[in-house]
Formats: C-alpha cells, structure tokens, sequence
C-alpha cells in the first residue's frame, strides 16, 4: 500500500455547504433506548474530545452498536441528548461516515462503489485512483465489489467511508470476520487516518486490537458507561470490576 | 391426436418457407408486447421502488391493492380501453381504437401492475440490506430509488420478462381493442384464435408453437444475460 | 434526465403510430364473423381496394357486437345477418340505408349417431322438436349473434322453450359461431351454423349436415353505411364506395364467384337499380 496524497481528497471547503464549525467535543447526558421495555442505554453519560481514536468496549448486548448508531444519527434514542458541539446527530451525518461489521458492496465494480459515494457527496472522481491505491485495490477497480476477498471488501468499505472526507469515522466492529493479516491492513489504514485528523470512533472485542490502535477505552456495562480512561491504563489496570471480567474472560451479566 | 403432429411439420413449413402473413404477425406481437413491457416499466418500477422503500400509513392496503390488480383479467382491461377510445367514448377523438397503440396501451395497462408489484418485492429485500448504508451516507430519496434500480437490474429484468409474457400471451384486451384486423393489428393470439374459430386446430397449434419458441428465445436470452451478471455478482 | 427523456420518446413513437392510421383512405367494417371466416374478405377485399385505393379493415365479431361497435361509432360500415336489428339500427338513425346482399342458408350440423333421429329433415320445426324431446345435446351461440337471433325465433315458432333445459341438452356457448362448433363437437350436440362457415370449418371430425333446405333456414346478410349524423368521424365517402361496390354488378359477381371446395357460399340478392 502506497503511502497517500492526501490533498486529493481533502475537502474542498470553500463548497461545504454546512461550513466547518467543529463536531467535537462531543456532549451525551442521559442516553436512553430501549426494545420491547428493556432498556439498553440506560441513562447513559459520554464526553469525547477532538482528537485520537475511541474504542468503545463491552459484553455482548452492551448496547455499544447502538450507541454507535445513535452517534451516527442512524437510530433516534428514546431520551437524552447528544450534542456535536451544538449539531443533533442527523445534522452531523452528512460528516460523518461508517463502516459495518458485514460491508454492505453495491452490486458493481470497485471503482463504481467508489463513483457512487463520490457522485451521492456531489465529489468528482479526480481522486478515486488514489483512494483505492491507498487501500490497495487500485488493480482491482473493475473487478465486481461483490466477488472480493472479505479482507478487500472491508478495505473497499474503508475506502468508500474516506472518499466522504469524513471528519468522524465510526467503525462497527469493522475487522471481526476478518484473518489476521486482513485486519492488520485495515488498522493500518485505520490508524492513517487518525493521524491525518479524522475522529476514529470504533466498536471492538478484540482487545490487542484496542490497544494497538486506541488511545482512549469507553467501557459500556448495565447500559451505562462505566469505566472512560486512556487506553494505556484500561488494560493493565481496569477500575471495574465489570472490565476485570470482561478482560479476563469471565461472562459478564 | 394427430393434430399435434401436423402441427409441429405445419410450424415448421411456415417458419422455413418464409411465410410473410407469419412474420407479419410475429413482428406486430413484438412490437406490440415489447413497447407495453417498456411502457409498463416507465411507469411500474418507479412506484415499486417508492412504495418500496416508503413506510405510511394505508401501506398494507396497498399492497393488496398492487397485488389484487395482477390478477386483472385482460378481457376487463380490454373493455376499459375500448369504452374509453371508443369514437363515442371521451377519448374518441384520437382515433386509436383498432391500432396498435390502442393494444399497446391495454397491455400496458394489463402488465403495468405486475411489474409494480413484483419490483415492489424485489426492490424491497435488496433496500433491506441496503438502507443503513444508504441512511449513513444521507442519501435522497431519489438517490435511493435510482440506485436501488440499478442494482436490482438483473432481478428487475426477470421482472420485465414476466409482464412481456404474460402481455405476448394475452388474447382478450388486444382482440377487443385491436379488432383482430388483417395485416393491421392481427398478433399470434388473436390469429391463434381466429384459426380455432376457423376449425383449423393443427394451424392454430402451429401458431402456438411459434409464439412458444418465441418466449423460449426471449427468455434464454435473458437467463443468459443474467448468468453473466450472476458470475459478477451482479444478481 | 435519461428518464424522462426515453418517456418522451415513446409517448411520440405512439403518436406516429396513430397519424398512420387516422386517414381517409381507410374504413372500418364491423362485421360478422361468418364473412369474415369462410374466406370471402379475402378474396373480396384485394379487388375492391385495387380498385378504389381504399383500405379496408374488417373486426369480424357477432353481430350483436358488430351493431353495438357501430352504434359507439367504431366503424365505417355494418355488414351482418340480422335485418329486424339492421332495421332498428337505421330507424334510430345510426345507419344511413340498410341494402340486401347476398344470402345463404343455416343448416343444422350433428353427429354421425344422430341420437335424435333428424337426419334428412327438410323441416326445421319437426326437427327442432325432436331434438328437445329426446332432450338430445344442442348447442347454441347464446351470444346475440344473428345465428342467435334466428335460433331463438326457430325455437319460438316450435313453441318450446329451450332455456328450460340449459345447462343440461341445452348448452349456450355464448361464443362466435367456430368456437360453438368446436365445443359442439367436443360434446356431441347439434349446432345450428350458417353454411359457409361450415363449409369452411376444418374440424368436422364425424360431424355432418343433418337438416337443412327448409324456407325458414334463409339466412340474409345486409349492408349499411354508418350516419355521419350521428358519428361526426365516419369515413362517409369510403364507406359508400365500399357499400357501392358491393351492390353493383362487379360486387355481386365477385360475391358469387367465391367459392371453397367447388361450393359456391354466398349468393348475391342486392337489388337491381
């Protein structure tokens, strides 16, 4: 994978039409969701500042994809307020991107996933190449999306999110079906993109994963957010006993 | 029945000898049933996709509107038409009674809802795996609807081959609105038919068999299109 | 928008394909269906229209469709078999004058068996009423066609009331004249048909003429063009070209030089001015 010229594609701010006013910090009080009467955000606070990359943690049913979507503005939460330095969540969507566990591919090439993002986000093509050179698909581009390796498809994903020129990017457990060699590719990209000043958000159970490429752990238990403390300190020393167990293996209930 | 026998050497004699009535008629069929697909898709994939990807209330009844109106039986349809382009009925005036746009537009009546309601269902499933993505990328409605289109392309097709067949197919609605009129509107199946009033069962069946190869090759060459675009994923 | 410009592009293809047809080179004829079946349009038509230049469409369906098509103004000229109707039809003034053609005959067709012993009647009323009292299978068109009309009115004269015994030896179609032979020799009933579709009809299996050659099995066709006073849109000039036609010696001829199998189907009564 080529190193990026990342100017390509930069936004191009002077036809932004929401402006650049920043999204983070980002303010939640009081989180609430819940199905069928059981809550699962429940009453839950976060503050997340400008930089870095959040890996958010937690049991299984944590609610930590809900809470995700919520940032994201996909899924409206029962009460509570999140507050992207002043935009709700569905004005901060358009700045936002996410990349799912399963990557969702149109039924068309490479390069025409690419097209469509770009075209949707009234982008012009100039930078595809470099974007899928710097995923490592560029002789790929005219292969069906759907007939990728899932390794390429997440890259692809990846690439995809990236060609919004995000300023948050969400990913949802984005390397869990992947072999190691797969997910190592996407948190290089992942940790790329941190450093050029994209807000990394991600959802994962895969600790080593956490600590390579998280600065800071959000760790989710009884609906709430439970233990928020830089990455170097969660794992040697969590400050719950929910983290413990979660780390240690134990079910958590 | 030694009609079935004559019949197969008979389609066979008319097919190889060129017979211009035959292909005549063939050629009308196409065109008819062909611009009606076309037609039917204008109008019945835009709606699929929007009640596809719409949640409101009186949905349901919908539906069962959309997939009761498959089932119009085209002698109704036919009769609709004819009422209406009548040179005594309000669209008299255009003089479209016994032409080919006449059956263009009941067959397109006839098939317009089976498009409709199938590309419903299809455009459905794929905006089920589709939507999260698309909400995530703030997508327009239209944006959706066209994108949805184009991917359900293939599945769509098959769509379109089901109203092509059942609009080639379809006797009663052409025969009213058409009149069944030599060298002008007379198709395979109202030649069908009229060789059956005839008593002429073996030349009637000979018709048959040709429209029959007709859908054959019609819808080999859609599965084949398809295939391809299965080996890509596409489907 | 690619969209809406393919619409546009369709919807005036459309348009074309009706400029080529409303013209006044052509007419419409509602016709019967026994004309039209047995042949005699095609052998008819090609002379005419070397002729006059015009061209001639023929919906061949009932005459009870046929009358009601032109009284919705769907055609140029009425060509049927039914002249109380045809008489209604000009009286109400839908038609401008109703002419005698040309005339043949209804004949009674049954199977070989002959379950009800008619074979050889020249007497239609007798043998009508054989065929009711061995309640033996008859088939009837039941759809107000002029063989319908005339079926009914026979039944009349005979004094029995047939629809008594519909569904069970009375079976009414109600369909064109072929497709009621076709089921009436599917279930072995007799059929009333006019002679030249039958002459015509290819799916006689053991089928065979049993009565016929009675005064009131005269079966009359007549031709009238459509009155442009009540529809605006008639073709008036090439529908009474086509009626003149028809009604002049070289029509006449024509009519009764058609023939299928060495029989002569139509023979031609028009007036003489």
């Amino acid at each position: 994978m080529s190193s990026i010229d990342t100017a390509a594609f930069r936004p191009d701010t002077s036809i932004a039409p929401d402006g650049y006013a920043p999204l983070l910090p980002l303010r939640v009080r009081g989180l609430q969701l819940g199905f069928d009467g059981a809550m699962v955000l429940n009453g839950l606070d976060l503050d997340l500042g400008p930089h870095g990359c959040t890996a958010i943690m937690g049991a299984n049913g944590a609610g930590k994809s809900l809470l995700l979507k919520c940032l994201h503005g996909l899924i409206s939460p029962d009460a509570g307020q999140i507050d992207w330095s002043g935009q709700s969540p569905t004005q901060a969507t358009r700045r936002q991107a996410m990349v799912f566990q399963k990557p969702v591919l149109l039924r068309r090439s490479v390069a025409a996933n690419l097209d469509f993002v770009l075209k949707a986000r009234g982008k012009s093509r100039h930078g595809r190449d470099a974007l899928l050179d710097h995923v490592g698909l560029l002789h790929k581009a005219r292969h069906p999306a759907r007939r990728l390796s899932g390794g390429e498809a997440q890259r692809l994903a990846l690439a995809r999110a990236l060609a919004t020129d995000p300023d948050i990017l969400f990913l949802d457990e984005a390397t869990a079906s992947l072999d190691p060699a797969a997910t190592q590719a996407i948190e290089t990209l992942v940790r790329d993109a941190c450093a050029r000043g994209i807000r990394v958000i991600c959802v994962t159970h895969d600790a080593g994963q956490a600590k390579r490429i998280a600065d800071d752990i959000v760790f989710l238990h009884g609906g709430r957010v439970s233990e928020h403390t830089p990455a170097k300190t969660f794992f040697p020393e969590p400050q719950t006993q929910a983290a413990r167990d979660y780390l240690n293996g134990r079910i958590v209930l | 029945m030694q009609n079935i026998g004559e019949a197969f050497s008979l389609a066979l004699a008319l097919v190889a000898s060129g017979d211009a009535d035959l292909f005549e008629i063939v050629g009308l069929s196409l065109q008819v049933s062909l611009s009606a697909t076309v037609l039917a898709c204008l109008i019945g994939l835009p709606i699929g996709a929007l009640v596809a990807i719409s949640k409101f209330p009186g949905r349901g009844a919908l539906l069962v509107l959309m997939n009761a109106l498959m089932g119009l039986p085209p002698v109704v349809v036919g009769l609709m038409v004819y009422l209406n382009f009548s040179r005594s009925g309000p669209l008299g005036f255009l003089g479209l009674l016994y032409t080919p746009t006449a059956m263009i537009v009941a067959q397109t009546i006839l098939i317009a809802p089976i498009v409709a309601a199938l590309s419903r269902q299809v455009l459905e499933d794929l905006h089920a795996e589709y939507a999260e993505h698309f909400r995530s990328l703030c997508l327009s409605r239209m944006q959706t609807v066209s994108a949805l289109l184009w991917d359900a392309r293939y599945s769509l097709l098959t769509v379109a081959l089901a109203g092509f067949g059942r609009a080639v197919a379809e006797v009663g609605a052409v025969i009213i609105v058409g009149g069944n009129i030599d060298h002008l509107t007379r198709v395979m199946t109202t030649a069908i038919a009229l060789e059956t009033s005839k008593g002429d069962l073996a030349l009637a069946l000979a018709l048959g068999l040709v429209l029959l190869t007709i859908a054959l090759g019609v819808n080999a060459a859609v599965q084949s299109l398809r295939m391809s675009a299965r080996r890509q994923a596409y489907v | 928008m690619t969209f809406t410009r393919t619409l546009g592009a369709s919807l005036t293809a459309l348009a074309f394909a009706t400029a080529a047809f409303a013209d006044d080179s052509s007419i419409i004829v509602q016709s019967t269906t026994s004309t039209a079946n047995s042949g005699l349009y095609d052998y008819l038509l090609p002379l005419f229209q070397d002729k006059s230049g015009i061209q001639v469409n023929v919906v061949a369906v009932g005459t009870g469709q046929a009358i009601k098509n032109a009284q919705n103004c769907d055609g140029d000229v009425l060509l049927v078999h039914a002249k109380p109707a045809e008489e209604k039809f000009v009286a109400a003034g839908f038609g401008t004058d109703r002419t005698d053609l040309m005339y043949n005959d209804f004949v009674i067709v049954g199977p070989e068996a002959d379950p009800a012993g008619v074979g050889g009647m020249h007497d239609v009323q007798g043998a009508l009423t054989k065929i009711a009292d061995a309640e033996a299978l008859f088939a009837s068109r039941g759809d107000d066609s002029g063989t319908n009309k005339k079926e009914i009115a026979l039944w009349a004269d005979t004094g029995i009331d047939p629809a008594a015994g519909s569904g069970e030896w009375y079976r009414e179609t109600g369909s064109g004249m072929g497709a009621t032979l076709n089921a009436g020799i599917g279930m072995g009933a007799y059929v009333m048909t006019d002679r030249a579709t039958w002459i015509s009809f290819k799916n006689k299996q053991d089928y065979k003429i049993q009565v016929e050659g009675d005064d009131d099995l005269f079966n009359q066709y007549g031709v009238t063009p459509v009155n442009p006073a009540k529809c605006p849109a008639v073709n008036v000039d090439g529908a009474k070209a086509f009626s003149d036609w028809l009604l002049s010696d070289e029509g006449q001829s024509a009519i009764a030089a058609y023939k299928v199998s060495d029989q002569q189907l139509f023979f031609p009564n028009a007036p003489k001015n």
